[in-house]
Protein backbone atom coordinates (compact mmCIF):
# COMPACT_ATOMS: atom_id res chain seq x y z
CA UNK A 1 0.00 0.00 0.00
CA UNK A 2 1.49 3.78 -0.72
CA UNK A 3 0.43 6.55 0.42
CA UNK A 4 -0.04 10.29 -0.63
CA UNK A 5 1.94 12.45 1.24
CA UNK A 6 2.79 16.30 0.92
CA UNK A 7 5.89 18.11 2.06
CA UNK A 8 7.14 21.34 2.06
CA UNK A 9 11.24 21.10 1.77
CA UNK A 10 13.30 24.15 2.10
CA UNK A 11 10.10 26.03 0.83
CA UNK A 12 9.23 24.40 -1.62
CA UNK A 13 5.99 21.83 -1.33
CA UNK A 14 6.46 18.58 -2.81
CA UNK A 15 3.39 15.74 -3.42
CA UNK A 16 4.99 11.91 -3.80
CA UNK A 17 3.09 8.37 -3.33
CA UNK A 18 5.49 6.62 -0.82
CA UNK A 19 6.09 3.14 0.50
CA UNK A 20 4.64 3.42 4.63
CA UNK A 21 8.10 1.96 5.58
CA UNK A 22 10.47 4.61 3.49
CA UNK A 23 12.04 6.52 6.16
CA UNK A 24 12.03 10.32 5.69
CA UNK A 25 15.96 10.40 4.93
CA UNK A 26 15.24 7.94 2.26
CA UNK A 27 12.66 10.43 0.96
CA UNK A 28 15.05 13.44 1.00
CA UNK A 29 18.12 11.94 -0.94
CA UNK A 30 16.03 9.25 -3.60
CA UNK A 31 13.20 10.83 -4.32
CA UNK A 32 13.78 14.60 -4.02
CA UNK A 33 17.50 13.95 -4.98
CA UNK A 34 18.94 16.27 -2.14
CA UNK A 35 21.57 13.99 -1.34
CA UNK A 36 23.28 17.08 0.98
CA UNK A 37 21.65 14.66 4.05
CA UNK A 38 23.95 11.98 4.74
CA UNK A 39 22.95 8.31 5.98
CA UNK A 40 25.60 7.14 8.71
CA UNK A 41 25.00 4.76 11.28
CA UNK A 42 21.49 4.55 10.65
CA UNK A 43 20.76 3.64 14.48
CA UNK A 44 19.47 6.95 15.63
CA UNK A 45 23.06 7.88 17.24
CA UNK A 46 25.11 9.84 15.06
CA UNK A 47 23.17 12.83 13.43
CA UNK A 48 24.60 12.90 10.04
CA UNK A 49 21.01 12.87 8.53
CA UNK A 50 19.61 15.64 11.04
CA UNK A 51 17.44 17.65 9.61
CA UNK A 52 14.61 20.31 11.04
CA UNK A 53 11.12 18.80 10.80
CA UNK A 54 8.50 21.73 11.76
CA UNK A 55 11.59 24.22 12.65
CA UNK A 56 13.20 21.36 14.82
CA UNK A 57 15.77 18.90 14.97
CA UNK A 58 15.09 15.56 14.03
CA UNK A 59 17.17 11.85 12.95
CA UNK A 60 15.59 11.66 9.11
CA UNK A 61 16.49 8.08 9.77
CA UNK A 62 14.36 7.63 12.59
CA UNK A 63 11.07 9.26 10.69
CA UNK A 64 9.13 7.37 8.04
CA UNK A 65 8.53 9.55 5.18
CA UNK A 66 4.51 9.46 5.61
CA UNK A 67 5.03 11.39 9.83
CA UNK A 68 6.57 13.72 7.67
CA UNK A 69 2.87 14.27 5.58
CA UNK A 70 2.19 18.33 5.47
CA UNK A 71 5.27 18.76 7.73
CA UNK A 72 7.87 21.67 6.53
CA UNK A 73 11.67 19.95 6.33
CA UNK A 74 14.17 22.13 6.35
CA UNK A 75 17.61 20.44 4.95
CA UNK A 76 21.43 21.10 4.49
CA UNK A 77 20.50 22.45 0.74
CA UNK A 78 18.13 25.13 3.02
CA UNK A 79 20.41 26.64 4.48
CA UNK A 80 21.93 28.97 2.26
CA UNK A 81 19.33 31.86 1.43
CA UNK A 82 20.53 33.44 -2.20
CA UNK A 83 23.62 33.41 -2.48
CA UNK A 84 24.40 34.10 0.95
CA UNK A 85 25.63 30.90 2.96
CA UNK A 86 23.70 30.44 6.95
CA UNK A 87 26.09 31.94 9.23
CA UNK A 88 27.04 28.39 10.78
CA UNK A 89 27.93 27.51 7.54
CA UNK A 90 30.36 30.14 7.11
CA UNK A 91 31.60 29.46 10.24
CA UNK A 92 32.23 26.34 9.68
CA UNK A 93 34.03 27.75 6.40
CA UNK A 94 36.08 30.04 8.42
CA UNK A 95 37.07 28.06 11.61
CA UNK A 96 37.89 24.81 9.57
CA UNK A 97 35.04 23.09 11.21
CA UNK A 98 35.46 20.21 9.05
CA UNK A 99 37.63 17.24 7.87
CA UNK A 100 36.19 14.63 5.56
CA UNK A 101 33.02 16.66 5.65
CA UNK A 102 30.30 13.66 6.05
CA UNK A 103 29.16 14.63 9.89
CA UNK A 104 29.16 18.05 8.27
CA UNK A 105 25.42 18.76 6.61
CA UNK A 106 23.87 17.05 10.59
CA UNK A 107 26.42 19.30 12.47
CA UNK A 108 25.50 22.53 10.84
CA UNK A 109 21.47 21.34 11.20
CA UNK A 110 22.20 20.27 15.04
CA UNK A 111 24.09 23.94 15.34
CA UNK A 112 21.61 26.10 13.20
CA UNK A 113 18.87 24.50 16.01
CA UNK A 114 21.08 25.60 18.77
CA UNK A 115 21.40 28.33 17.88
CA UNK A 116 18.11 29.57 17.06
CA UNK A 117 16.73 28.60 20.77
CA UNK A 118 19.69 30.06 22.50
CA UNK A 119 21.72 32.76 20.46
CA UNK A 120 24.78 33.04 22.87
CA UNK A 121 25.41 29.34 24.08
CA UNK A 122 28.33 28.55 26.60
CA UNK A 123 31.04 26.40 25.22
CA UNK A 124 29.73 23.62 27.30
CA UNK A 125 26.01 24.02 25.91
CA UNK A 126 27.61 23.71 22.44
CA UNK A 127 29.23 20.99 23.38
CA UNK A 128 25.76 19.77 24.84
CA UNK A 129 24.12 20.16 21.69
CA UNK A 130 26.68 17.79 19.59
CA UNK A 131 25.53 14.85 22.17
CA UNK A 132 23.70 13.27 19.11
CA UNK A 133 26.21 14.13 16.47
CA UNK A 134 29.05 11.98 15.55
CA UNK A 135 32.94 12.93 14.25
CA UNK A 136 35.49 10.48 13.39
CA UNK A 137 37.82 13.05 12.50
CA UNK A 138 38.27 16.74 14.28
CA UNK A 139 38.27 15.31 17.76
CA UNK A 140 34.82 18.45 17.72
CA UNK A 141 37.09 21.26 18.72
CA UNK A 142 36.73 23.26 15.56
CA UNK A 143 33.60 22.34 15.64
CA UNK A 144 32.53 23.68 18.76
CA UNK A 145 35.12 26.78 17.62
CA UNK A 146 32.77 27.53 14.45
CA UNK A 147 29.45 27.18 16.24
CA UNK A 148 30.68 29.93 18.83
CA UNK A 149 32.14 32.15 15.82
CA UNK A 150 28.56 32.21 14.26
CA UNK A 151 27.17 32.78 17.73
CA UNK A 152 29.33 35.76 17.82
CA UNK A 153 28.33 36.97 14.57
CA UNK A 154 24.61 36.98 15.26
CA UNK A 155 23.47 33.49 13.42
CA UNK A 156 19.80 33.36 13.11
CA UNK B 1 18.21 -0.32 6.57
CA UNK B 2 14.84 -0.28 6.81
CA UNK B 3 11.62 -1.97 8.59
CA UNK B 4 9.76 -4.96 6.90
CA UNK B 5 6.48 -4.00 5.37
CA UNK B 6 3.47 -2.91 7.23
CA UNK B 7 0.52 -1.09 6.87
CA UNK B 8 0.47 2.00 8.06
CA UNK B 9 -3.03 3.42 9.55
CA UNK B 10 -3.27 7.57 10.85
CA UNK B 11 -5.91 8.06 13.80
CA UNK B 12 -7.15 11.03 13.95
CA UNK B 13 -8.60 10.41 17.69
CA UNK B 14 -8.43 8.30 20.47
CA UNK B 15 -11.37 6.50 19.93
CA UNK B 16 -10.30 5.63 16.23
CA UNK B 17 -7.02 4.32 17.13
CA UNK B 18 -9.38 2.19 19.59
CA UNK B 19 -11.23 1.04 16.37
CA UNK B 20 -7.72 0.70 14.51
CA UNK B 21 -6.33 -1.63 17.63
CA UNK B 22 -9.38 -3.69 17.47
CA UNK B 23 -8.97 -4.25 13.59
CA UNK B 24 -5.55 -4.77 13.70
CA UNK B 25 -4.22 -7.74 15.54
CA UNK B 26 -0.68 -7.80 16.65
CA UNK B 27 -0.82 -3.78 15.62
CA UNK B 28 1.76 -1.59 16.96
CA UNK B 29 1.06 2.54 18.34
CA UNK B 30 3.34 4.51 16.69
CA UNK B 31 4.14 7.95 18.48
CA UNK B 32 7.29 9.81 18.14
CA UNK B 33 8.85 6.78 16.86
CA UNK B 34 12.17 7.02 18.43
CA UNK B 35 11.87 3.17 20.37
CA UNK B 36 9.55 1.36 17.49
CA UNK B 37 11.52 2.41 14.39
CA UNK B 38 14.86 1.11 15.38
CA UNK B 39 13.30 -1.61 16.69
CA UNK B 40 11.52 -1.89 13.38
CA UNK B 41 14.75 -1.40 10.90
CA UNK B 42 16.80 -3.85 12.88
CA UNK B 43 13.60 -6.24 12.41
CA UNK B 44 13.69 -6.56 16.04
CA UNK B 45 9.76 -5.99 15.86
CA UNK B 46 8.05 -6.77 12.54
CA UNK B 47 4.27 -5.76 13.33
CA UNK B 48 1.79 -6.13 10.47
CA UNK B 49 -0.33 -2.85 11.16
CA UNK B 50 1.30 0.30 12.55
CA UNK B 51 -1.28 3.35 13.86
CA UNK B 52 0.14 6.67 13.78
CA UNK B 53 -1.00 8.09 16.87
CA UNK B 54 1.32 10.91 16.55
CA UNK B 55 -1.39 13.63 15.64
CA UNK B 56 -3.75 13.06 18.20
CA UNK B 57 -3.86 16.68 19.82
CA UNK B 58 -5.77 15.82 22.91
CA UNK B 59 -2.88 13.38 23.85
CA UNK B 60 -0.25 15.93 24.57
CA UNK B 61 0.84 18.44 26.62
CA UNK B 62 1.42 19.19 30.31
CA UNK B 63 -1.37 20.54 32.65
CA UNK B 64 -2.23 21.15 36.43
CA UNK B 65 -5.00 18.93 37.38
CA UNK B 66 -6.41 19.34 41.08
CA UNK B 67 -2.86 18.02 43.49
CA UNK B 68 -1.52 16.55 40.16
CA UNK B 69 0.39 17.26 36.81
CA UNK B 70 -0.84 15.86 34.20
CA UNK B 71 1.21 14.35 31.32
CA UNK B 72 -0.22 13.89 28.19
CA UNK B 73 0.93 10.57 26.35
CA UNK B 74 2.40 12.22 23.45
CA UNK B 75 4.86 14.69 25.33
CA UNK B 76 7.87 14.66 24.07
CA UNK B 77 11.34 14.76 26.18
CA UNK B 78 12.09 18.17 25.39
CA UNK B 79 9.00 19.44 26.14
CA UNK B 80 9.23 17.67 29.48
CA UNK B 81 12.54 19.13 30.14
CA UNK B 82 11.37 22.87 29.42
CA UNK B 83 8.15 22.64 31.14
CA UNK B 84 7.87 25.72 33.76
CA UNK B 85 5.36 23.51 35.41
CA UNK B 86 6.78 20.25 35.69
CA UNK B 87 10.28 22.14 37.32
CA UNK B 88 8.38 23.50 40.08
CA UNK B 89 5.87 20.57 40.63
CA UNK B 90 7.73 17.29 39.64
CA UNK B 91 11.44 18.53 38.68
CA UNK B 92 12.29 15.11 39.18
CA UNK B 93 10.58 14.24 35.79
CA UNK B 94 12.04 17.64 34.01
CA UNK B 95 15.53 16.81 35.16
CA UNK B 96 15.17 13.02 33.83
CA UNK B 97 14.04 14.31 30.59
CA UNK B 98 16.75 16.15 30.00
CA UNK B 99 19.03 13.47 30.29
CA UNK B 100 17.65 11.35 27.51
CA UNK B 101 19.48 10.47 24.67
CA UNK B 102 20.61 14.03 22.53
CA UNK B 103 18.66 16.94 21.41
CA UNK B 104 16.93 15.25 18.25
CA UNK B 105 15.97 12.38 20.10
CA UNK B 106 14.03 14.84 22.45
CA UNK B 107 12.24 16.74 19.99
CA UNK B 108 10.89 13.74 18.67
CA UNK B 109 10.33 10.89 21.67
CA UNK B 110 7.48 10.89 24.07
CA UNK B 111 6.95 9.84 27.73
CA UNK B 112 4.31 7.34 26.41
CA UNK B 113 6.36 5.84 23.66
CA UNK B 114 8.67 6.01 26.06
CA UNK B 115 7.24 3.59 28.67
CA UNK B 116 5.48 1.62 26.73
CA UNK B 117 8.96 0.12 25.08
CA UNK B 118 10.12 0.15 28.82
CA UNK B 119 13.71 -0.27 27.92
CA UNK B 120 15.97 -0.97 31.07
CA UNK B 121 18.09 1.67 30.76
CA UNK B 122 15.83 4.28 29.40
CA UNK B 123 15.72 7.60 31.64
CA UNK B 124 11.93 7.86 32.56
CA UNK B 125 10.58 4.46 34.53
CA UNK B 126 12.54 4.74 37.48
CA UNK B 127 11.86 8.98 38.26
CA UNK B 128 8.11 7.67 37.28
CA UNK B 129 8.57 5.34 40.49
CA UNK B 130 10.16 7.70 42.68
CA UNK B 131 7.45 10.04 42.15
CA UNK B 132 4.40 7.40 42.63
CA UNK B 133 3.47 8.39 39.49
CA UNK B 134 -0.02 7.32 37.80
CA UNK B 135 -0.34 5.81 34.18
CA UNK B 136 -3.80 6.04 32.37
CA UNK B 137 -4.79 3.11 30.06
CA UNK B 138 -8.07 3.67 27.55
CA UNK B 139 -9.38 0.42 25.86
CA UNK B 140 -12.72 0.33 24.25
CA UNK B 141 -14.07 -1.36 27.24
CA UNK B 142 -13.09 1.63 29.29
CA UNK B 143 -10.17 3.37 31.47
CA UNK B 144 -8.17 1.97 33.92
CA UNK B 145 -5.31 3.24 36.07
CA UNK B 146 -1.67 1.58 36.86
CA UNK B 147 0.26 3.03 39.17
CA UNK B 148 4.23 3.10 37.89
CA UNK B 149 5.52 0.22 40.21
CA UNK B 150 2.69 -2.06 38.77
CA UNK B 151 3.04 -0.79 34.91
CA UNK B 152 6.86 -1.96 34.99
CA UNK B 153 6.62 -5.23 34.27
CA UNK B 154 10.07 -6.43 33.33
CA UNK B 155 12.58 -6.01 30.57
CA UNK B 156 10.85 -4.59 27.47
CA UNK B 157 7.88 -5.67 29.39
CA UNK B 158 4.59 -3.65 30.82
CA UNK B 159 0.98 -3.74 32.07
CA UNK B 160 -0.25 -2.59 29.22
CA UNK B 161 -2.64 -4.46 27.03
CA UNK B 162 -2.46 -5.16 23.31
CA UNK B 163 -5.64 -3.26 22.70
CA UNK B 164 -4.97 -0.19 24.92
CA UNK B 165 -3.59 3.18 24.58
CA UNK B 166 -1.95 5.36 26.97
CA UNK B 167 -3.48 8.86 27.60
CA UNK B 168 -1.72 10.24 29.89
CA UNK B 169 0.43 10.36 33.51
CA UNK B 170 -0.86 11.79 35.96
CA UNK B 171 1.95 12.81 38.96
CA UNK B 172 1.45 13.87 42.65
CA UNK B 173 2.77 17.76 42.75
CA UNK B 174 5.76 17.59 45.03
CA UNK B 175 4.63 18.41 48.67
CA UNK B 176 6.21 21.43 50.42
CA UNK B 177 9.65 20.52 51.87
CA UNK B 178 10.39 17.85 48.95
CA UNK B 179 13.70 17.64 47.41
CA UNK B 180 14.70 15.28 43.98
CA UNK B 181 17.42 14.32 41.76
CA UNK B 182 18.54 12.41 38.70
CA UNK B 183 22.01 11.85 38.44
CA UNK B 184 23.35 9.09 35.80
CA UNK B 185 26.03 7.47 34.61
CA UNK B 186 25.68 7.07 31.16
CA UNK B 187 26.67 4.52 28.42
CA UNK B 188 29.27 6.68 26.38
CA UNK B 189 27.92 5.93 22.97
CA UNK B 190 24.21 5.21 23.33
CA UNK B 191 23.72 7.37 26.19
CA UNK B 192 21.46 5.11 27.63
CA UNK B 193 21.42 4.37 31.30
CA UNK B 194 23.96 2.52 32.84
CA UNK B 195 22.81 3.16 36.16
CA UNK B 196 20.39 6.27 36.59
CA UNK B 197 19.60 6.88 40.36
CA UNK B 198 16.10 8.93 41.12
CA UNK B 199 15.86 10.25 44.97
CA UNK B 200 13.06 11.75 46.37
CA UNK B 201 13.26 12.91 49.96
CA UNK B 202 10.90 15.27 52.27
CA UNK B 203 12.17 16.54 55.29
CA UNK B 204 9.80 17.84 58.34
CA UNK B 205 10.42 21.31 59.59
CA UNK B 206 13.39 19.86 62.46
CA UNK B 207 14.58 18.19 59.37
CA UNK B 208 14.14 14.43 59.71
CA UNK B 209 12.79 12.36 57.05
CA UNK B 210 9.36 12.25 56.63
CA UNK B 211 9.44 10.31 53.18
CA UNK B 212 12.05 9.08 50.87
CA UNK B 213 12.01 6.90 47.47
CA UNK B 214 15.24 5.73 45.76
CA UNK B 215 14.52 4.03 42.35
CA UNK B 216 16.76 3.15 39.55
CA UNK B 217 17.34 2.83 35.71
CA UNK B 218 19.56 0.30 34.42
CA UNK B 219 20.49 -1.84 37.26
CA UNK B 220 17.90 -4.10 37.15
CA UNK B 221 15.41 -5.70 33.89
CA UNK B 222 12.93 -2.84 35.27
CA UNK B 223 12.96 -0.02 37.25
CA UNK B 224 14.41 -0.97 40.57
CA UNK B 225 12.36 0.48 43.49
CA UNK B 226 14.61 0.49 46.65
CA UNK B 227 12.19 0.28 49.30
CA UNK B 228 14.03 -0.98 52.19
CA UNK B 229 16.54 1.98 51.89
CA UNK B 230 13.72 4.49 51.37
CA UNK B 231 12.05 2.61 55.06
CA UNK B 232 15.46 2.94 56.63
CA UNK B 233 16.12 6.83 55.73
CA UNK B 234 12.28 7.86 57.18
CA UNK B 235 12.61 9.13 60.37
CA UNK B 236 16.49 9.59 60.30
CA UNK B 237 18.36 12.76 60.59
CA UNK B 238 19.16 12.15 56.35
CA UNK B 239 22.89 13.73 57.32
CA UNK B 240 25.29 12.12 55.51
CA UNK B 241 26.11 8.77 57.50
CA UNK B 242 22.41 8.20 57.70
CA UNK B 243 22.52 8.02 53.95
CA UNK B 244 25.19 6.03 53.68
CA UNK B 245 24.25 3.58 56.18
CA UNK B 246 20.46 2.87 54.20
CA UNK B 247 22.15 2.16 51.22
CA UNK B 248 24.97 0.60 52.66
CA UNK B 249 22.86 -1.57 54.11
CA UNK B 250 19.76 -1.84 52.57
CA UNK B 251 20.23 -1.69 48.89
CA UNK B 252 20.05 -5.08 46.88
CA UNK B 253 18.87 -6.03 43.91
CA UNK B 254 17.87 -9.54 42.46
CA UNK B 255 19.55 -10.53 39.44
CA UNK B 256 21.00 -7.70 38.08
CA UNK B 257 21.59 -6.70 34.58
CA UNK B 258 25.44 -7.46 33.37
CA UNK B 259 27.14 -7.25 29.69
CA UNK B 260 30.13 -6.66 28.34
CA UNK B 261 30.15 -2.92 29.41
CA UNK B 262 29.55 -3.20 32.59
CA UNK B 263 29.18 -6.33 35.33
CA UNK B 264 26.04 -6.63 37.73
CA UNK B 265 28.44 -6.27 39.86
CA UNK B 266 29.83 -3.33 39.27
CA UNK B 267 25.98 -1.34 38.32
CA UNK B 268 25.29 -2.70 41.66
CA UNK B 269 28.48 -0.80 42.82
CA UNK B 270 27.40 1.86 40.90
CA UNK B 271 24.10 1.81 42.12
CA UNK B 272 25.28 2.54 45.58
CA UNK B 273 27.75 5.38 45.02
CA UNK B 274 25.22 6.98 42.81
CA UNK B 275 21.99 6.31 45.20
CA UNK B 276 23.91 8.08 47.84
CA UNK B 277 24.76 11.12 45.45
CA UNK B 278 20.80 11.57 44.55
CA UNK B 279 19.51 11.03 47.79
CA UNK B 280 22.18 13.94 49.85
CA UNK B 281 21.44 16.70 46.57
CA UNK B 282 18.00 15.55 47.06
CA UNK B 283 18.26 16.85 50.62
CA UNK B 284 20.10 19.60 50.14
CA UNK B 285 17.52 20.99 47.83
CA UNK B 286 14.99 20.12 50.03
CA UNK B 287 16.85 22.11 52.73
CA UNK B 288 16.99 24.98 50.22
Amino acid sequence: MRHQIRVEVNGKSHEREVEARQLLVHFLRDELRLTGTNVGCETSLCGACTVWMDGKAVKSCTQLAVQADGCSVTTIEGMKQGDTFHPVQEAFWECHGLQCGYCTPGMIMAAGALLKENPSPSEAEIRQSLKGNLCRCTGYQNIVKAIAHAAQGGAQ
Amino acid sequence: MFPAKFTYHRAASVQQALELLAAHDDAKLLAGGHSLIPMMKLRLAQPPAVIDIGRIAELSGISRDDGSIRIGALTCHADLAASELLRQECPLIAEAAATVADPQVRNKGTIGGNIAHADPASDLPAPLVACDATIHLLTADGSREVVASDFFVGLLTTALGEKEVITHLSVPAQTIGTGSAYLKVEHPASGYAVCGAAAAVTVREDGTCAAAALCFNGITDSALNARAVAGALVGSSLDDDAIDAAVDGHLTADDPLGDVYASGEYRLHLAKVQGKRALKLARDRARG
